[in-house]
């Protein structure tokens, strides 16, 4: 593998991994609080289209256009894990089977399909995108500059967000109180901790993430919106992944999402340089990696309890412990 | 306020009158979701229902649609009744119609001819292929512990791009390469006539995969409510731990339970490969689009998980996919039937609550003031 190669493959990883970043972002801290949403590829779909749809009504300057589109793709994505927060807190619902309703409802055949054939929004032609922005001129610095400060906006908000939500977890007291409810919702309960409250916002924050995560598909990678379950390609559910080979921490995030941002990558830029291996061989890798790499890690959980919430996927009900 | 109680005793007749109601409330909000978006509701409801059940051949028409939702449906039951969330009956439906069009094919390059042994040989291809596409989750969480859920749904990926490979990017024994034609634009050989499965019935047509998967669902229905596999299998889904310690191999059970939800799934590949496309369909746009795996989730999580009900279950929903191909257009957008899947799901997921919990109505007392929220007063 030639130099020039290596560079392309490596900055397409940082233009890849960044939406799974986001998306595993969210679902760590919906996870943290101890609700599991398998509904993030559905967020992501519909923040995506949503995302999309802004760029076609907003009129303006490219900043306030992509602006309030990202601001559009977190709200729809917050209001889509809203329903899973409401059937899995409230409602005591399965969340293995409400996010995949989720999911259902919200992807690709659902409601994003349902939200682009009805606005037309595979007919027009992308209008504003998110531009590599070359920061404090370090673009032009040999190797690491293409990859690292050639990048987007959205790219550097991840750094920022992997930084911001570590913080969070780590170093303040909500951080402590959200750990607390994930951890042992009873205890939290019993020191006054609202564990009901806690778990509905890591879930819609968490949702907001998964919706900018599909606003990097729809606004920077392949700018434009594409019915049916194209334009995702399960990310979400390599995102939900992520988190576990993460260890459920945000810094481990950020070094698996450029690895499968990588893997995603690799087809389009071998392609590029003429380079034939079978494409299904190569589009196959991501997933296949990813059921490699989780066994890898379960294998390691059977000795030793690796950063799970010990309260994941459990309703808390106070009277029923 | 409204207090949740657990009941001791569920009623039989509310799990009956649950699912039900669910579909109400689902029609309901669906109603909201048509008039928001500025279509008539009534109109569009009565064409749904004319074109999936009440139409000139409608039911015959919905049967088909029914059938691989039924398969992958009952699958799906099969594995959630243990809480083991085989996500991938999609992939191992793949794998079944690539099974089962290999031995058709075979069979008619050997000059075989009698339809009943192309049905049985079908349905063990797909049925093995299936089983061992599902194994793959299936020994991982037996073995190594790993969250089914993700590995099977990476697999439907995995699958679906061999389906496209064996058509699309390979000199495969599946594909046509017979005429210039076939060459420049890749299909799947067509099967032998023999292969085609027959159907019964002059008035509504009943597709035989269709009464296949009547069958699979008695089978499964008389497994786990009549013996003691099926016993096991609810006391492993309730506690694993305390099934252990009563001795039961649990790795045993996950193995068999994966491999019955695959061959299940994997026998609505050879259904449809025999009764609809009559050749293995690698397109993007064929087989993959369909989504039938997706679908058998909410077949089976609106029949609460009961085989006969999954039945039931997938000729309304079969109604509704019917539909939704007969009136596709203008007044009825893609995605529409996806949205009422989903609200369906939502509904039915939402109604769990009141079979399991007993809703009372009662005054907050004065003296005995509750500090903070508790998820009680939140419901």
């Amino acid at each position: 593998m030639n130099d020039g190669l290596l560079v392309i493959v490596l900055a397409q990883a940082v233009l890849y991994g960044t939406p799974l970043l986001y998306a595993s972002l969210g679902e760590l801290l919906a996870e943290r609080s101890g609700v599991l949403n398998l509904g993030v590829e559905g967020m992501m779909v519909f923040g995506a289209a949503v995302g999309y749809w802004a760029t076609q009504r907003v009129h303006g300057s490219d900043e306030v256009v992509l602006t309030v589109a990202v601001g559009a793709a977190a709200l729809s994505g917050a209001a889509m894990a809203l329903i899973h927060a409401f059937l899995t807190i409230t409602l005591r619902a399965s969340q293995i089977v409400s996010g995949l309703a989720l999911t259902i409802f919200a992807g690709g055949l659902g409601l994003s399909a349902y939200f682009g054939a009805e606005l037309h929004l595979a007919d027009l032609p992308a209008t504003h995108q998110f531009r590599s922005l070359d920061v404090l001129g370090l673009g032009d610095m040999p190797f690491f500059g293409p990859i690292l400060f050639d990048q987007s906006l959205l790219v550097y908000l991840s750094w920022l967000a992997t930084l911001l939500v570590g913080l969070y977890l780590a170093r303040t007291r909500l951080g402590l109180n959200v750990r607390a409810v994930g951890e042992a919702p009873a205890s939290a309960d019993a020191m006054g901790i609202d564990v009901a409250l806690y778990r509905y916002v890591h879930v819609l924050v968490g949702g907001a993430f998964a919706g900018v995560a599909g606003a990097c598909y729809s606004l920077a990678i392949a700018p434009g919106w594409v019915s049916g379950d194209v334009l995702v390609n399960g990310a979400g559910w390599i995102a939900i992944a992520l988190v576990i080979f993460a260890f459920w921490r945000p810094e481990l995030c950020l070094v698996g999402a450029y690895l499968f941002g990588g893997l995603s990558a690799l087809p389009f830029a071998l392609q590029a340089h003429d380079v034939t291996i079978t494409p299904e061989f190569l589009q196959a890798l991501p997933y296949v990696m990813t059921i490699i790499v989780l066994v890898l890690v379960s294998t390691a959980f059977a000795r030793r309890r690796l950063g799970a919430p010990a309260a994941l996927g459990r309703p808390y009900v106070r009277e029923e412990r | 306020m409204i207090r949740l109680e657990r009941r001791l005793q569920q009623p039989w007749w509310l799990s009956v009158a649950v699912p039900v109601g669910s579909l109400a409330v689902a029609f309901a909000i669906m109603a909201v979701v048509l008039l928001a978006s500025g279509h008539e509701v009534v109109d569009t409801y009565r064409k749904i229902v004319e074109a999936g059940f009440t139409g000139n051949g409608a039911l015959s028409a919905t049967l088909v649609s029914a059938t691989p939702i039924l398969f992958t449906g009952l699958a799906a039951a099969a594995a959630f009744r243990m809480e083991l969330f085989n996500i991938g009956a999609e992939g191992q439906l793949y794998l079944g119609a690539i099974g089962a069009s290999w031995i058709a094919l075979q069979l008619g390059d050997h000059g075989a001819g009698s339809t009943p042994l192309f049905v049985v040989s079908m349905c063990a291809a797909a049925a093995v292929l299936g089983a061992l596409w599902a194994l793959i989750p299936g020994v991982l969480k037996a073995f190594a512990n790993t969250n089914e859920i993700i590995t099977s749904l990476m697999l439907n990926y995995v699958a679906g791009l061999l389906l496209t490979y064996l058509i699309y990017d390979s000199a495969s024994y599946w594909r046509d390469t017979s005429t210039l034609q076939a060459r420049a634009f890749p299909q799947g050989k067509p099967m032998p006539s023999a292969a085609e499965w027959p159907s019964f019935g002059s008035n509504v047509v009943v597709p035989l995969g269709f009464a296949i998967g009547v069958g699979v669902a008695v089978v499964l229905w008389f497994v786990y409510s009549r013996t003691r596999f099926g016993f096991e299998v609810s006391v492993i889904a309730d506690s694993p731990r305390a099934a252990r310690y009563a001795g039961m191999r649990t790795r045993r059970k996950i193995l068999a339970v994966m491999a019955i939800s695959g061959a299940v799934a994997g026998i609505g590949g050879a259904s449809q490969v025999a009764e609809f496309s009559h050749t293995l369909d690698g397109s993007p746009q064929g087989l993959q689009a369909a989504a039938f795996g997706y679908t058998g989730i909410v077949v089976a999580a609106l029949a609460r998980y009961n085989p006969l009900a999954v039945c039931l279950v997938a000729v309304l929903i079969g109604g509704l996919l019917n539909a939704g191909f007969t009136l596709q257009g203008a007044d009825f957008p893609s995605g529409l039937v996806g949205v009422m899947q989903g609200i369906i799901l939502f509904c039915a997921l939402g109604g769990e609550l009141l079979i399991r919990y007993r809703l009372t109505l009662r005054r907050r007392s004065r003296t005995h003031v509750e500090g903070g929220t508790t998820p009680e007063a939140a419901a």
